[in-house]
């Protein structure tokens, strides 16, 4: 993307007043995306943008500057911007040598999403819809998108890295309303990977789009989610958000440096219960939040964060981990060329044990399944987290009983993670969006079906 | 201004016959510092800008969009945007805007002022804040970020159809995050402050909203569950109402997705509220004097005292519903074709302030911050359950702090439960102004 030589000018011009890191990332990224909604292809969006973005750090000051002008001039403009927050005049010319690049380069089986006819993109939604729509005639609105980005990224820095990764990434999603006597409810599926689009090879958009009709179904004969403390068996793979939320965040090294986690200083303790073990992951197969390399260069890697209930390391990106002395565990990530990267998760999940699904369920007096889990929040300086119930019912006598209408969960992380009493060998993995400082990366989060002993339901029935 | 106007012409131009193009064309330059422990945490100036080009050709529609005013680029953008319409479908709706006699509004939202300042004395500022929520109370352990911020964004909306609009604005602001701590608990809380230029600023208010909405939270237990009144801080019915404009989005009404469609002129709230959705009051962090489609902005009242008067339009919704635009498209930036949307909610205000809202009630709970609002609220449906924090009020005074609870009930009880709005209007910068609002009938969650 840009010649090595000139890799090593910018950096060197980068370093010229004083700093003792700096950094070029640049990113060319094309995607497209399709929308069917209303019974009609409502729009095809194509777009592209390239540029890069450099850092260079002094002392604990980072100086950040983009550009979308690639030339050598544009790229030394960059550089000099990001580079004002050094204060000496002149440190010396450094010399700066990269090292010839690392590629990592896409494997024959992808399939470009730009090389797919658009026409096979609708298509796809096409049949969600109908799907969708032919699942009951209280579907009263089917709405179906497609998204793939194509993202080609190089990484130097003044410590002689210099790495190039191409990242393919394909989603689908499907968004129903059924209406009914008790008014609209609404149900929603997607699926997501780091792969092109011989993703369509595995995935069944029409299973996709049933699942979402018939949770929107469901929950037009549900009754209101009740208000108080319950037990809560979370399907596996419904729910790896909670983990993600409840303790993944507080693992972030940004936190633990700052003093704004909980789980600061407690490497070594016991933190969850012995049923625990927590693992973060961009090696994954081509689950959502997998790559190559981080936005920082570094080789993706397993990392086990608990094992056994026991909090064994933290996550770390570059600038955190030289801080500490240490090594970055490849999780120094950006959302795009005009972001600085930061500490953030990738594959998050619980590794699976040993008790069957049905045993946890048999075992639970009265309580609440989940089934899927929406979107949730943490703050990560008290541990406390909410996150909404999108399919949830009623456990009566050891039995799944009625469906209950959306509601918040609401608790504590630390709290949490030391009440799971039965985790089962069912694991599974879903896509999300992470939003973190106002950035946002695709992740995974995964778990096992799992049993907390008590949570707070934020329904409006009493009892 | 004119030199995006001249590369907005210059895609327009390129229409072949029977085609309608848009070009819409943004610049933005921005300045972001963060502080902490006295340093420079990070610090960083940028210019961006990108083009979003709609082509609509025989009622289908088709947009691409470049995050660079390079040439080559702006030619991929127009010929994708060409191809992608190909492939909709006919929709006798579609079309872009045509002018019509409402002429827009003379608003001061740019301050040339701002370029003047240096960086040196934007650093300052977050440093000024971070010290002074430091030095605010003892039980400050510390403050997680300090931040300045500052965004210059020029935009213009040019058609085939004779659309043409330029506006401009400026912004500045201050946020803290400050994290309390007394024995082994901790509990954080926020504070900001947003003008259009940097004198502008209200420093003190910044400062003592984060180590208030901190302090005032320690030693906050779970409270037991029942039905309760809840006061709403001003920020919080800001998201409410964020959330309320959604049903009353044109588009959401003709696709079947609002639970108001079908209710115009009904009963849908208590009789004391009233909503205007009015982009030309410049106080309005979302005021601008045009739409995204470049229509002049009007106000246009929602609810009138508890009644349904009306839905906000862009051009397509309007044209499908039979009804002229409302001037209220809005759109998240070139990347995106514009969508409905409110930009400046104003729920009319009362006469009580907020202390006298607290010493009216009897037995409830002051909420000051709501979490999971995207995964428990489900504005189709109405069913609202999210996180809160805050006071309990016993007796008309406030009392202890309460953390990890929720509060459900659904949208369209919450709208009718309205029983007091205060006098307290905050300008935020969102779609909505904060104001204290009474519900009542609320279920609280917690042991």
């Amino acid at each position: 993307m840009i010649p090595q030589e000139v890799v090593q000018k910018v950096l060197a011009a980068a370093v010229s007043r004083g700093g003792e890191f700096a950094e070029i990332f640049v990113e060319d990224k094309k995607s497209s995306s399709a929308a069917f909604d209303d019974g009609k292809v409502e729009e095809l969006s194509s777009g592209v943008s390239r540029g890069a973005g450099i850092r260079v750090v002094v002392g604990d000051t980072t100086g950040f500057a983009h550009t979308a002008d690639l030339s050598e001039a544009g790229l030394m403009r960059a550089a000099e911007a990001a580079r004002s927050v050094a204060l000496s005049t002149n440190a010396g010319t450094r010399t700066v040598v990269v090292d010839s690049p690392k590629q990592h380069v896409l494997s024959e089986r992808i399939l470009i999403p730009s090389e797919v006819g658009k026409r096979e993109k609708i298509e796809l939604l096409q049949r969600m819809n109908q799907t969708a729509r032919s699942t009951s005639g209280s579907i009263k609105q089917v709405s179906a998108g497609y998204g793939d980005s194509y993202r080609r990224i190089l990484v130097a820095n003044t410590d002689g890295v210099f790495a190039t990764d191409e990242q393919v990434r394909t989603r689908i999603a499907v968004s129903v309303v059924a209406f009914g006597d008790t008014g609209m409810q609404t149900g929603y599926e997607t699926s997501a990977f780091t792969m092109g689009f011989e993703m369509f090879e595995n995935v069944d958009v029409e299973e996709l789009a049933t699942v979402a009709a018939k949770r929107a179904l469901r929950k037009l004969s549900a009754r209101p989610a009740p208000s108080g403390t319950l037990p809560v068996v979370l399907q596996g793979g419904s729910g790896g958000i909670l983990f993600h939320e409840a303790c993944g965040h507080g693992l972030e090294a940004d936190h633990i440096i700052k003093d704004s986690s909980v789980y600061k200083g407690r490497v070594g303790e016991l933190v969850a219960s012995p049923l625990v073990t927590l693992v973060d992951d961009g090696t994954v197969g081509s689950q959502w939040g997998t790559a190559s390399i981080d936005d920082e260069g570094k080789p993706s890697q397993r990392n086990v964060l608990i094992k056994d209930g026991v909090l064994t390391d933290y996550m770390w990106d570059g600038l955190r981990a030289r801080k500490s002395n240490r090594s970055s565990s490849g999780n120094g990530r950006r959302q795009s060329y005009q972001h600085l990267p930061m500490v953030r998760m990738t594959n998050t999940y619980l590794l699976e044990g040993n008790e069957s699904q049905e045993r946890i369920i048999q075992g639970t007096k009265n309580g609440i399944y989940v089934a899927r889990l929406g979107g949730g929040q943490v703050n990560t300086a008290t541990g406390d987290f909410v996150f909404g119930m999108t399919e949830a019912y009623l456990i009566e006598n050891g039995e799944i009983t009625e469906p209950l209408r959306d509601a918040n969960l609401i608790g504590n992380g630390p709290e949490v993670l030391k009440k799971i009493d039965a985790v089962a060998d069912d694991f599974s993995i879903t896509p999300g969006t992470c939003g973190k400082d106002g950035q946002s990366v695709p992740v995974g989060c995964g778990q096992p079906t799992v049993r907390i002993t008590e949570v707070t339901i934020g329904g409006t029935a009493n009892g | 201004m004119d030199d995006l106007e001249i590369i907005g012409e210059k895609i327009v131009n390129q229409a072949r016959p029977g085609e309608e193009i848009e070009a819409f064309v943004a610049w933005e330059e921005e300045t972001s510092i963060r502080v902490y422990n006295g340093e420079i945490e990070n610090l960083s100036q940028a210019q961006s800008s990108g083009v979003g080009i709609r082509i609509v050709n025989n009622h289908r529609q088709g947009f691409a969009w470049a995050g660079t005013l390079d040439i080559s680029a702006i030619e991929f953008a127009l010929s994708e945007a060409r191809d992608n319409a190909s492939f909709a479908t006919e929709d006798e709706y579609l079309g872009l805007g045509l002018p019509d006699n409402v002429a827009p509004k003379d608003l001061d939202l740019w301050r040339n002022e701002l370029s003047s300042h240096s960086t040196e004395e934007k650093v300052s500022l977050a440093l000024e804040l971070e010290s002074a929520v430091r030095n605010s109370d003892k039980r400050i352990k510390s403050v997680e970020s300090s931040n300045y911020g500052d965004v210059s964004s020029i935009a213009t909306v040019l058609t085939t159809t004779g659309m043409k609009a330029s506006y401009r604005q400026t912004f500045s602001f201050i946020t803290a995050h400050a994290i309390a701590a007394e024995g082994d608990e901790t509990q954080t809380g926020g504070g900001y402050s947003v003008g259009r230029t940097l004198t502008e600023l209200d420093m003190s208010k910044a400062a003592s909203d984060a180590t208030r909405r901190a302090t005032r939270l320690l030693g906050a237990h779970k409270p037991a569950s029942s039905r309760m009144t809840v006061l709403f801080d001003p920020q919080v019915t800001t998201t409410l109402l964020a959330i309320i404009s959604g049903t009353l989005s044109g588009e959401a009404v003709i696709k079947g997705r609002s639970l108001f469609a079908g209710r115009l002129n009904e009963e849908v709230a208590s009789s004391i509220v009233s909503l205007v959705d009015d982009p030309t009051n410049p106080s309005a962090f979302g005021a601008s004097a045009y739409d995204a489609e470049g229509y002049a902005s009007r106000s246009n009242s929602l609810i009138h005292e508890g009644v349904l008067q009306g839905f906000l339009y862009d051009t397509y919704s309007a044209r499908r519903a039979g009804v002229s635009t409302t001037a209220s498209a809005v759109r998240g930036g070139f990347s995106s074709t514009p969508g409905v949307g409110a930009r400046a909610l104003l729920l009319n205000p009362g006469t009580k302030s907020q202390q006298e809202l607290i010493e009216s009630i009897e037995n409830g709970v002051l909420v000051q911050n709501i979490s999971g609002v995207h995964s428990g609220v489900n504005p189709i449906s109405g069913d609202f359950s999210v996180g809160a924090e805050g006071l309990l009020i016993k007796a008309g005074r406030l009392g202890a702090p309460i953390k990890e609870f929720t509060i459900a009930s659904s949208l369209q009880r919450m709208l009718q439960e309205v029983v007091a709005i205060g006098n307290d209007i905050e300008w935020i910068p969102s779609v909505a102004a904060g104001v204290s609002i009474v519900v009542d009938g609320i279920s609280v969650s917690g042991v």
